[in-house]
């Protein structure tokens, strides 16, 4: 009996430590359960499913440092592994951008792509006198003491930078100057938001759509190119208001930098396949993601321009020197 | 009643064979989870996901599996803080400080039956609270803001300095050690890491679980290697297992006043379990007339800690629901499930997943049942676990934890770290400093200077702000009534009570 119990203790302790098999790997670098590790298990599922790969994909945690544990791990340990695709998505490039990696840079891996984002949002509480972003950023403008953002990432981080960039935008550029403060989460923001000790919420509109159905938050506009087709196609864009910013929270994927063009292009493919796939369009609804399809190259040439907008404004924040 | 309606609805789904399999087998898991030190619930129940995935199970099965885990882990923590000293999990921290005095003086038994009792009287009681008060009391979370968690923060460290009793300034140095430690990371306010020494595994801060298993566990194996097992503390006997009538009645109302306690504590969103046990300890300490036996054996400091506890777990669900604001690293993991499951909690979650919800709450209930059956007349089951001869034990609780720290992140720093941890911990016993501060500093430290930070943004560094609502003059004062003033007070007052005795 006690050594049926000893077994089972071993058992139970032994599920999380198995599986690193010899096939392809995809390493989310955070714990189950987050973005990251969504974006490894669904599109690895579907990469097999589909038939883009041969054998099915291992899926590998590696929390720490905010991503940069395993960046750092595939730079210095994978460099050429053609068999591992690493998840990523705006909070990667964000911090590359902010040197938040230990002085790993973006040109130390090679970037596949991305096939979905949560698109960015700016929300207000139901009560809130702002009617629209014009509205709000006149009010930052005129007093930026007056308003307070609330979002789920640090200061300095991609929730801070949406707001930085549409001021930008309206021509503010005293960006030291705006108040944001960095809470656990989005839903925490919004919660400090409908309590009314922060006036505006920065986030993703996952974040946002049990509120937002509830009737407790507005949407005053959302950070894409377009609307977004199906049931919020009523929110009106940043451009449609003047504001000509795109912010999203892209979903893809990275490999090593030292792989055959093969490779490269072999994964490529399978990603470009599930982006396309139906599979993956029911996923994307699942999880409140926006069709966002750039890979290869085309990825490649829209993180530069990203990374470097994140550059500038981290400087004028004093994030970064 | 439409509750009593929805509530047998969820019987319904809960009460299938299948779901009560799942549910009894969780609280198995959960049970042996809790119990050993270094696999905390959250990682518990992070590793048993894929596995609910794997097995197919859907939404509300799935549910049914997490929840009774994570309900079991909260009873099952207290098992090896009463026996070992070792807090299963860190809710279990404040039973480590009664719990294990009372299992020295040979009532291992009365403090095991007696912390089930309390455990099951917290979870029911928070598990109705979930059920009748959930959507209202979702609103609470709306009136803390910055400037009030931080005073609730305050009144929790305002605590810190009376939790040792034999030296005050001891315990305070612990807090601050504590604090210390939990300043390493990445700042929130401005982006930039402090005392991160330019190592990316420093970058998210120092988990809690390295650290309590390194300053217990660990150390508790140099101290066993020190006095080659003679002196070990480990290895207390378990008497035949009766139920301490006295002490449960005696208590009772303990039991109660900590379950509100760690209930309101477990609601709200950023606070969490360890801080509900751990104000349902002190604030059972401060109105008690025996304060003076806190801390060497006392019944209520075994029940009402483990009330609290459990109390907060059920509270914790509350914002996690209705807000998406998980209150406990636990819940985090948990609602991470949910969002795979494609469920959006929110506050329309109670509406438009009735079904869901109300299987949930059933759950809850059954689980409870199971978890008191399993932890009062079968908790022999679980001690036998820990009760192997100690060379075989503490070899395999140093086995345990260094697989719990590996798979928190998969990285060999966080093992070392935790030797370190172990090592500090050797030396500062040998000091007779207590490690509990120390943890709690960990715990609570990093939210503390969190929402001061935020509050002085928001407020552009007006101090005044502090003190802006009802509900924050409400804590600073009962910090100040309750636990500042009576270190100045108490001498005035301690010479008339000599002589009337």
């Amino acid at each position: 009996m006690k050594l049926f119990k000893q077994a089972g203790a071993c058992l139970l302790l032994s599920v999380g430590l198995l599986g690193q098999a010899t096939s392809a790997e995809c390493i989310a670098p955070a714990n189950p359960g987050g973005g990251w590790d969504f974006t490894c298990r669904s599109i690895s599922k579907i990469m097999h499913d589909i038939g883009a790969v041969d054998k099915p994909i291992q899926v590998t945690n590696m929390a720490g440092g905010g991503g940069g544990l395993a960046y750092g791990h595939v730079v210095n340990e994978r460099g050429s592994d053609e068999e591992l695709i690493i998840a990523a998505s705006s909070a990667t490039a964000t911090r590359l951008a902010q040197n938040a990696y230990a002085g790993m840079t973006a040109d130390q891996v090679r970037f596949l792509g991305a096939i979905g984002a949560d698109p960015g949002v700016i929300v207000v509480g139901k009560d809130s006198p702002f009617n629209s972003l014009t509205d709000l950023l006149d009010a930052v403008k005129a007093d930026p003491s007056s308003v307070t953002f609330a979002g789920g990432s640090a200061a300095g981080g991609f929730d801070h930078l949406k707001v930085l960039m549409a001021l930008g935008r309206a021509d503010f550029t005293d960006i030291a100057k705006v108040k944001y403060i960095g809470v656990d989460g989005g839903a925490d923001a919004i919660t400090q938001t409908i309590g009314g000790f922060t006036q505006a919420m920065t986030g993703d509109i996952s974040e946002v759509v049990g509120f937002l159905k509830s009737g407790d938050v507005r949407v005053l506009a959302v950070l894409t190119d377009e609307r977004i087709p199906g049931e919020f196609n009523d929110i009106p864009t940043a451009k449609e208001q003047g504001i000509d910013v795109v912010a999203v929270n892209w979903r893809g994927l990275y490999v090593p930098k030292d792989i055959s063009d093969e490779a490269y292009n072999k994964w490529s493919d399978a990603l470009a396949k599930v982006g396309s796939s139906d599979e993956w369009a029911e996923a994307m609804v699942a999880n409140g993601l926006a069709p966002f399809n750039k890979v290869g190259d085309d990825f490649a040439g829209y993180l530069d321009g990203v990374i470097a907008e994140i550059q500038t404004l981290s400087k004028e924040l004093g994030v970064i020197k | 009643m439409e509750v009593f309606s929805l509530l047998a609805d969820g019987f319904a789904v809960a009460l299938t064979p299948y779901s009560l399999m799942l549910a009894v087998a969780g609280c198995i898991i959960g049970t042996m989870v809790g119990a050993l030190p270094g696999l905390g619930p959250s990682n518990g129940v992070a590793i048993l996901i894929p596995l609910a995935f794997s097995f197919g199970l859907d939404a509300s099965q799935a549910l049914v599996l997490m929840t009774s885990v994570y309900y079991g882990a909260m009873y099952g923590g207290r098992i090896s803080s009463i026996l070992l000293n070792i807090p299963g999990d860190e809710p279990a921290l404040m039973t480590t400080l009664d719990g294990y005095p009372m299992a020295k003086q040979g009532r291992a038994a009365d403090a095991l039956v007696l912390s089930g009792v309390a455990s099951f009287v917290g979870a029911t009681f928070a598990t109705i609270g979930l059920m009748l008060l959930a959507p209202i009391l979702a609103r609470i979370a709306f009136l803390f803001g910055p400037a009030e968690y931080f005073a609730l923060y305050l009144l929790a460290f305002c605590t810190l300095g009376g939790m040792a009793s034999n030296n005050q300034r001891k315990a305070a140095l612990a807090a601050c050690m504590g604090l210390g430690i939990a300043m390493i990371g990445l700042d929130n306010n401005s982006g930039l890491p402090r005392l991160t020494f330019d190592s990316l595994h420093l970058m998210d801060g120092i988990d809690f679980l390295v650290a309590i298993v390194g300053l217990f566990a660990v150390s508790e194996v140099f101290i066993f290697i020190e006095s080659h097992g003679k002196n070990s503390a480990i290895g207390v006997k378990l008497g035949k297992i009766t139920i301490p009538v006295k002490d449960i009645v005696r208590s009772f109302f303990a039991m109660i006043r900590a379950s509100v306690v760690g209930f309101v504590a477990g609601v709200l969103p950023g606070a969490g379990a360890s801080l509900g046990s751990f104000l349902a300890y002190m604030s059972e300490k401060s109105i008690s007339k025996d304060k003076d036996t806190f801390g060497t054996g006392n019944p209520r400091g075994v029940a009402a800690p483990e009330a609290g506890n459990n109390a907060a777990a059920g509270g914790a669900l509350v914002p996690m629901l209705t807000l998406g604001v998980p209150g406990s690293g636990t819940t985090a993991v948990l609602l991470a499930l949910l969002m795979t499951l494609n469920i959006t909690p929110g506050p329309l979650l109670f509406i438009e997943r009735a079904d869901l919800v109300w299987g949930l709450i059933a759950t809850l209930f059954i689980a409870n049942f199971v978890l008191l059956i399993l932890n009062v007349p079968l908790v022999r089951i679980f001690v036998k676990l820990l009760s192997v001869p100690a060379w075989v034990l503490l070899p395999g609780v140093t086995m345990v934890s260094f697989v719990g720290i590996y798979s928190l992140s998969g990285s060999y720093f966080d093992l070392l770290l935790m030797i370190g941890f172990g090592v500090l911990g050797y030396f500062l016993r040998k000091i007779d400093v207590p490690t509990v501060p120390i943890i709690l500093g960990i715990l609570l430290g990093g939210h503390m200077e969190d929402n001061l930070r935020r509050a002085m943004v928001i407020s552009g560094g007006e101090w005044t702000y502090l003190f802006s609502s009802p509900i924050a003059i409400g804590l600073w004062l009962a910090a100040f009534v309750g636990f500042i003033a009576p270190m100045f007070v108490s001498k005035f007052f301690k010479k008339p009570q000599a002589i009337t005795d």
